[in-house]
């Protein structure tokens, strides 16, 4: 039998899971922001695995340039988006996501 | 081996991110509450760079930076309408903030980071830049609209912008990892020549529809305008004029860069998606106005159909439909920041003034300020004689050129249905009885810019020819 090497699909169809999941859990999820916090971050992941393996298997590394800068900037949209949740823990003794419904209409 | 980067070129951006650190560490030393020297120094900040942009990159059509920087006549009106929009939220700011303590020089200095961002989204010719440049603007903002720190629905209106903002710009990188994926290459000059070759492959269309969904949500587009009324809503009005000026004329800019320029071969592809947002955004924008009974609330519906108009410029794909989506975006900030200025101006300390009843009998208390709101609301309207007819009339030829005449059609029968709200501000503050009879608290100053706005409404829809001609050449 024939060893099962990793092609591209398999990077592509692992991106495109994580980023599902990332999206699903920003619009299933009624309870805590925190887990917002983590979906993002999990959809930035997805377009990573994206860009490394093209990056890989097209021969061309400006892709994985491209990952570091996105890496950098998860970690400041993290940091302002725990500021924001402190803000409003602060204002509202909840960081539950079912309780943000003042500003509507 | 690489060349060195011509830094000459990218001036206006070195100068803004100098600065704006500068300005963070001054302030730190600043006696006093009033912040004036570090308003001053913002605005000073903002006029050097204009005049920078000016003699360095007009006429000019040059990349540097290993191509992924561009500096062409587009990027100085452009840049231009952005340093002009952000002076004026920064002079209208002052008042606002200072009363309720909450004039602080992180206020400008977000606002510059964020001038920055827009700057480099306007100058982007590569995926990468067009996205740092994107992230830069929105932390800003997403740090602008919880800027006071006591207001519940500001932590509200915050929270939700930054998980929209954050969802849209990762579902904008997807689509531009797809679009790496199928062009081997980050560079917008490249990323065109190899769509023009191959663009049956389904990872375009793949990429386009990520990165559309990604730019239609900062413009603030149906179906993906929700944040856009909250955040008007729950941010402190001199932050909601902010964002509600400027960066949408970085979001165009985000268009014509990455959809316009990038991705020009698949225009058929996105030409129905777009129309499809513009349409939804009329109606939806319209109707939803219609029954608001918050001032700020009602701008936010109203910017999401004037979107509306916005796109149907780019949907006729020409030239002429970018000018016109382009002189369209900068001559709605211009209104849309005197319409803020009117709520600024009636607000005073514990006292928001965003509600529409708060403006009954403006007329008889203050006729001034009654006369500017006309102005606005008839400019929104697109009545002749101010300048939102000429830039409806624009867009609307744009349309007709290229053969698009039911939507066309559409445009105007929306532009009609959107009077009957701002006529009805006008009646509220013109005929109805006076409630509250307080003098309104205005300096000197705010009256002089604020007359200066109103005026430059009026006299940009007597004589719009310069700003048009400026806005067609950014195309030529």
């Amino acid at each position: 039998m024939e060893a099962m090497t990793i092609q591209l699909e398999h990077y592509l169809i692992l991106g495109a899971i994580v980023f599902s999941l990332g999206v699903a859990g920003i619009f299933l999820n009624r309870k805590n922001a925190i887990i917002l916090l983590m979906s993002l971050e999990l959809i930035l992941l997805a377009a990573n695995i994206n860009f490394i393996g093209f990056s890989r298997f097209l021969g061309d590394i400006a892709g994985q340039v491209f990952v570091f800068f996105v890496l950098t900037v998860a970690a400041a949209e993290a940091a302002i988006g725990l500021a924001i949740l402190v803000v409003l823990f602060r204002s509202r003794d909840t960081i539950n996501v079912g309780d943000l419904d003042s500003l509507k209409g | 081996m690489p060349m060195m980067p011509d830094f000459s070129l990218a001036m206006p951006e070195i100068w803004v991110g100098v600065m704006a650190c500068v300005i963070l560490m001054m302030d730190l030393f600043i006696p006093g509450r009033d912040r004036v020297i570090t308003m001053w120094l913002s605005l000073f900040t903002l006029a050097v760079a204009a005049w920078l942009t000016i003699r360095q990159q007009w006429g000019v059509e040059a990349v540097t930076f290993g191509e992924s920087y561009i500096a062409d006549n587009l990027a100085v009106v452009l840049k231009v309408s952005i340093y002009a929009m952000t002076a004026l939220a920064f002079l209208y700011a002052q008042r606002y903030l200072k009363q309720r303590g909450l004039l602080q020089g992180e206020f400008f200095v977000l606002g510059l980071f964020g001038v920055l961002g827009m700057m480099v989204i306007s100058s982007a010719h590569s995926l990468l830049t067009a996205y740092i440049g994107l992230e830069l603007l929105a932390l800003c903002q997403y740090a602008l609209v919880a800027y006071n720190r006591n207001s519940q629905l500001a932590g509200e209106a915050a929270m939700k912008y930054f998980v929209l903002g954050a969802l849209s710009s990762g579902i904008l990188l997807y689509g531009m990892s797809m679009i790496y994926g199928a062009t081997a290459t980050l560079e917008l000059a490249a990323i065109a020549e190899a769509a023009a070759r191959s663009g049956d492959n389904i990872l375009y269309v793949f990429g386009l529809v990520f990165m559309l969904v990604g730019v239609a949500f900062k413009f603030g587009a149906v179906p993906f305008h929700m944040w856009v009324p909250d955040v008007y809503e729950g941010a402190p009005t001199p932050v909601a004029l902010y964002i509600g000026t400027a960066p949408k004329i970085a979001a165009l800019a985000l268009f014509l860069r990455l959809l316009a320029e990038g991705l020009g071969a698949l225009q058929e592809h996105w030409q129905l998606m777009v129309a499809i947002l513009a349409v939804l955004s009329l109606i939806i924008g319209n109707l939803f106005a219609i029954v608001q009974s918050n001032f700020k609330r009602l701008l936010g519906y109203s910017t999401v159909s004037h979107i509306g108009f916005v796109l149907l410029g780019l949907v006729a794909g020409s030239e002429q439909g970018f000018g016109a989506a382009l002189f369209y975006v900068v001559t709605y900030a211009i209104t849309a920041a005197g319409a803020f200025a009117i709520i600024i101006l009636l607000s005073r300390e514990g006292f928001e003034g965003d509600r529409l009843d708060d403006l009954k009998g403006l007329f008889r208390r203050d006729g001034w300020a009654a006369l500017a709101l006309l102005l606005m609301m008839f400019s929104m309207t697109g009545i002749p004689g101010t300048v939102g007819f000429y830039a409806k009339l624009l867009v609307i030829k744009a349309l007709i050129d290229v053969g698009m005449v039911w939507l066309a059609v559409f445009a105007i029968v929306f532009a009609v249905i959107s009077a009957f709200y701002y006529l009805k501000v006008l009646k509220i503050a013109f005929f109805d009885p006076v409630e509250d009879n307080s003098a309104l608290q205005a300096s000197g100053g705010f009256r002089l810019i604020l007359t200066g706005n109103a005026l430059a409404v009026l006299l940009l829809g007597i004589f719009p020819g310069s700003l048009m001609a400026v806005c067609l050449a950014a195309f030529g």
